[in-house]
């Protein structure tokens, strides 16, 4: 399920990043590679579990389906989180910079 | 238990060679003006640093979840109940595995972005050959 969330996620955010390309400001070429990473790790781990467990790998209970939901849904959550503090640091648009200098963006 | 920490230690060792080759590449650009513009080595280093980082990091908030990582002395329950060799063979299958196939796929995106590369060249050679 974790690795779903995360699968669906990086394909999420590659799609609206090839959509704004070739503007790179808001940093979404980040994010796609931060969960494809994530998703990659975890494909790794999930067939490492298929080779040690065999099909009952994938025969969860629903108490474990709905832990492995909340987690795949914070998992998303705080890679958006480290995405916004990356672009906050970066701020292209210069919205930070502006607001703790007081002046108008140009 | 801390498969994590595998694909971590290579983000460290990456993103030390992303910083040396950034430099490096700073004293070539100013030597050198090419017509065909192209991705910069370190850029692309750059690539596998943010799969790495954000995959370890990502990873590492699911074994806090777990239990696997603790906030108290030695962090890893593994060490704690005295399962080492379990957590290191864990390592040494999973973590590997992770770190290898992670290389591998940025392996893919640098042999594609190659093959586009020469295709733009091709193509700016023949139109200033007409």
């Amino acid at each position: 399920m974790t690795l779903l969330i995360t699968v669906f996620a990086a394909v999420t955010v590659t799609i609206i990043w090839y959509k704004n390309a070739p503007d790179t400001s808001m940093q979404l070429g980040t994010l796609s590679l931060m969960f494809w990473g994530a998703s990659i790790m975890w494909f790794v781990d999930a067939v490492v579990g298929y080779m040690e467990e065999g099909a009952s790998f994938f025969m969860q209970d629903a108490a474990e389906m709905l832990n492995d939901l909340y987690l795949g849904l914070s998992v998303v959550a705080l890679g958006l989180i480290i995405w916004l503090v990356i672009l906050m640091i970066k701020d292209p648009h210069r919205v930070i910079r502006s607001l703790i200098t007081g002046t108008n963006r140009q | 238990m801390a498969c994590f920490l595998v694909p971590a230690s290579e983000a460290v060792i990456t993103t030390v060679a992303e910083k040396i080759i950034r430099s490096k590449e700073k004293n070539d650009d100013s030597n050198n003006a090419s017509s065909v513009p192209k991705v910069r080595f370190s850029d692309k280093l750059g690539w596998l640093n943010k799969m790495l980082w954000g995959g370890s990091a990502l990873l590492a908030f699911e074994h806090i979840w777990h239990g696997e990582v603790i906030p108290v002395f030695p962090f890893l329950t593994a060490v704690q109940n005295g399962e080492t060799g379990e957590m290191l063979a864990e390592m040494g299958t999973a973590g590997v595995g992770m770190a290898v196939l992670v290389t591998l796929i940025w392996g893919g995106m640098l042999a594609a972005s190659h093959v586009i590369e020469n295709r733009k060249v091709d193509i700016s050679s023949e139109e200033a050959g007409q």
